[in-house]
């Protein structure tokens, strides 16, 4: 009886397996058939290449004739916040969701703000209207037209949902709706010229009651379904307003994985199509048939100080930091020279507010830090805590280079790697750290970046404090002639590299894998993954 | 009867203790999902908004209780990282792709472990033994994460076997599926095939050295009979309870091995979880995970008895 139980239990177990066995071998032959349909077929594989490598020098991959069709998967090693364009959120959701929304204005590749919803705008002498005219046809996802109530009603939201993170929030005082006209008008409570930036902010339908569960927008792609942890799924929009920027693809999915090996693997697997941040070991040893787009990663990479703590609130120490870390080769070691160098809190990419002289106010110098440190009576020098997330490898390789670096001028620099989380509670949130290794991003607003550096900024976690660049803060925010506004900015980013807010590093380089049958990848200097210009190149 | 509602009081203080040690530690560990759903992007005082309206500044005890008395109607709340998702559907669309590939797991160490320790007890100490020794030593020193990314390279871009990360839904195409799941699945088998293909040598071994097989032998029983027909019955049970240990470990490693492949498991559903501080979330998956474990080791219990039936159950 026991020895039958026994017997019926192994050879169950021996069916099954077999079972799954066959089923596997079955598989493989599945696997293979899609992977073959899913290229376009008679591609002439020498010229595809010699094409994409072109294409590599330029910096783009922009050759080839567009096709219209087909589909594209992204990888992306985080998921997202929302899809609710009016929620705070990260740069990596606010790039998903910029092809399913559109603002008033929208940016270019080159950072310009063009028309979008709107066909036309004008603001007052004084900076304290906005008026806005609505393009004609312009219609959401669902085939309704946009009216000047929706503008009204997304504006409205938006201030509301993001209270004093946002300067148009602080100073809206209403906002008029014509529908006579077809026209929109913010009234502000002071005159603000820079508030162009946050009227990217998406338009949505009034009448949708569920902006995160089903999103709808007026941009080149709409929403097909969101499976959380897994992937986002959008499709071309065949009313788009634009007729001339149609979207080439059918679909497009963002594929969110686990962490950044295996989505490298995957890539190398075909399941991904184009993944972005690759490191440049990666891009050396990323196989035939992908091209790699070089970009920016619109980030602001520097080691933050804590200026209320120990050496660190004397500014001569900061300085000797700046003069004792050699960011040339951290841009060699992690960008293979590809990062631009900065010496500010901005992206030099904006380059109406970015001061490239702040990049000579230091070099890499050793013995002028050393006697910088000596000058400020720390000629034994003295412990440095670096507090990195563990989780981003290039801060940690960096803070590497900088322990290093300090070593050289006797500062005993250690480093502390923490979860992100406690990264955020303990560093950002709490202030409570000495030195961080970082990046920042930012939208196309200046104020947006420099905002922080404020004394009394809730977002001041460096507890930076400096009454000059206070005051020229001030000047550059309430500057209405664009001329003085960038000049006052200017100054105030050279008091941050003169005073050694922190220690600048770069804007790191952003390396892209991208499948070489596939071109139109662009680059924009603000948070977008635009997948409207993406096309299969077409077979000749 | 008696016996079975023994076992399942068991069940609800076990899962009561680990309820509250899982949110006794969450409230140690630094951040919450205010603080992570908005990052470097906002002011302390939205994080502190978000954070009420969350309730999360409400008491310990509070918010434990919260939770305790939506958990005993089943109700495991909202996720606080996804909006207007309930935990619930985050868990069914993920609980039968684990289940999966457990199940698979664990039919491959039993498949392969069985055949291969019983060989290597017959032929201890002599060539075949030897060889499976080095093998499972080797093995077991291999921790499973890297054991799956070796056999997605090997595999998936090498062989071109699978495609790494190409998973397919169950619903959608379960054939195709299991297949995806085949190599996960082996990648978290293999070091426990290893730990069990040496720990039913030894029990054979070990039982070989019994009174009742000397007696075997002496009435004129060739190796084979005294070893398949009395030494394995035997050799069999402490094996048993090894085999119910694993599955725990099988779960664990599949938390591991699901990042590497891209299966959208449980698993990964945790450790996203984790790191977002989505508290309702990873309540949830350690409370279905304790429950399974502790289910299992009843049905082990069972077991024993269909084996054995000198044990006596609840004995």
């Amino acid at each position: 009886m026991k020895k039958k139980a026994l017997k019926k239990l192994l050879s169950l177990v021996m069916v099954l397996t077999v079972a799954v066995a066959l089923c596997a071998c079955g598989g493989d032959k599945s696997t293979d058939d899609a992977a073959d349909s899913s290229t376009p077929a008679g591609t002439e594989e020498t010229e595809e290449a010699e094409e994409s490598a072109e294409a590599a020098d330029n910096n783009s991959s922009q050759t080839g004739e567009p096709t219209t069709g087909g589909s594209v998967t992204v990888g992306m090693t985080q998921d997202l916040v929302s899809l609710d364009p009016h929620v705070i959120s990260d740069a990596g959701t606010r790039s998903v969701v910029f092809n399913l929304y559109e603002g008033l204005v929208k940016p270019t590749t080159e950072g310009e703000l063009v028309p979008a919803i709107a066909s036309d705008y004008e603001i007052s002498e004084d900076a304290k209207v906005y008026t806005f005219t609505l393009r004609d046809g312009v219609t959401f996802h669902d085939g309704s037209e946009v009216t000047v109530e929706d503008v009204k009603y997304s504006i409205e939201r938006y201030a509301e949902i993001y209270g004093e993170s946002s300067a148009l929030s602080i100073i809206l005082e209403e906002v008029v709706a014509d529908s006579e006209n077809n026209t929109v008008e913010l009234h502000l409570t002071e005159g603000n010229s820079e508030l162009l930036p946050e009227l990217t902010l998406g338009i949505i339908p009034a009448s949708n009651e569920d902006p995160a569960g089903n999103p709808i927008g007026t941009g080149p792609f709409q929403y097909v379904s969101y499976t959380p942890g897994q992937n986002l799924v959008i499709s071309r929009y065949d009313g788009y307003w634009n007729t001339e920027k149609m979207a080439y693809l059918d679909e497009v999915t963002f594929k969110f994985v686990a962490d950044v090996e295996t989505a490298y693997m995957e890539l190398q697997a075909g399941t991904l199509d184009i993944l972005d941040y690759l490191t440049t070991d990666q891009v050396e040893t990323l196989a035939d048939g992908y091209t790699v787009a070089e970009g920016s990663m619109n980030m602001v990479q520097g080691m933050f100080l804590n200026s209320g703590s120990g050496p660190l609130s004397d500014a001569r120490v900061r300085q000797a930091l700046n003069y004792a870390v050699d960011t040339q080769s951290i841009n060699d070691f992690l960008f293979g020279g590809k990062s631009k160098k900065i010496g500010t809190h901005m992206l030099t990419s904006m380059t109406q507010y970015y001061n490239a002289d702040t990049e000579n106010v230091y070099s890499y110098d050793p013995q002028k830090a050393m006697e910088l440190l000596a000058e400020a009576g720390y000629a034994d020098g003295f412990d440095l805590t670096i507090t990195v997330p563990s989780s981003y490898s290039q801060h940690v390789s960096t803070a590497e280079i900088i322990v290093e670096n300090l070593r050289a001028v006797n500062i005993n620099a250690t480093i502390e790697l923490v979860e992100w989380n406690t990264w955020l509670t303990e560093v950002y949130m709490g202030g409570n750290f000495e030195a961080t290794v970082i990046a920042f991003d930012g939208t196309l607003a200046p104020s947006d970046w420099l905002e922080r550096f404020c004394s009394d900024s809730a977002e001041n976690f460096m507890h930076y404090s400096n009454e000059e660049f206070d005051a020229l803060y001030e000047q550059a925010y309430s500057a209405v002639d664009q001329e003085e506004k960038s000049q006052y900015y200017r100054d105030a980013e050279m008091i941050l590299a003169e005073d050694a807010a922190n220690v600048y590093i770069q804007e790191p380089a952003d390396f892209v894998g991208i499948k070489e049958e596939l071109g139109g990848y662009s680059f924009y200097p603000t948070a977008a993954y635009d997948m409207s210009t993406i096309y299969y190149k077409a077979a000749e | 009867m008696k016996y079975v509602l023994k076992k399942f009081i068991t069940l609800i203080i076990t899962l009561l203790c680990i309820s509250a040690i899982t949110f006794g530690a969450f409230s140690i560990i630094p951040g919450d999902a205010a603080v992570s759903k908005l990052g470097v992007n906002a002011s302390p005082q939205q994080v502190e908004a978000l954070r009420q309206e969350m309730g999360l500044d409400d008491p310990i005890l509070q918010r434990y209780g919260r939770w305790l008395s939506g958990a005993v109607r089943g109700d495991f709340g909202d996720s606080y990282q996804y909006d207007n998702t309930t935990v619930a559907s985050l868990l069914s669309d993920r609980l039968p792709v684990t289940a999966m590939l457990s199940v698979m797991s664990f039919l491959l160490i039993l498949v392969i472990a069985f055949p291969l320790g019983i060989l290597s007890a017959r032929f201890s100490g002599r060539g075949p033994d030897i060889g499976m020794n080095l093998v499972t030593q080797v093995i077991m020193a291999v921790p499973s994460f890297f054991l799956g990314i070796l056999l997605t390279y090997l595999f998936g871009l090498v062989l071109h076997w699978f495609q790494p990360g190409q998973f397919v839904q169950p619903d959608e195409d379960l054939g195709a599926c299991l297949c995806y799941l085949v190599f996960p699945a082996i990648a978290i088998a293999l070091p426990k095939i290893a730990m069990v293909v040496k720990f039913l040598r030894n029990s054979v071994l070990a039982e070989m050295e019994k009174d009742y097989v000397r007696t075997a032998y002496s009435r004129g029983n060739t190796k084979s009979s005294v070893l398949y027909r009395h030494v394995l019955k035997n050799a069999f049970i402490p094996v048993i309870t090894f085999l119910a240990l694993l599955i725990a470990e099988i779960l664990a490693g599949s938390i591991i091995v699901e990042q590497v492949f891209s299966v959208p498991g449980v698993g990964r559903l945790l450790i996203t979880a984790i790191l977002n501080r989505d508290y309702p979330v990873v309540q949830a998956v350690v409370m279905y995970v304790t429950a399974l474990v502790v289910v299992i080791n009843f049905l082990v219990d069972l077991l024993y008895q269909a084996v054995d039936p000198r044990i006596k159950a609840g004995g």
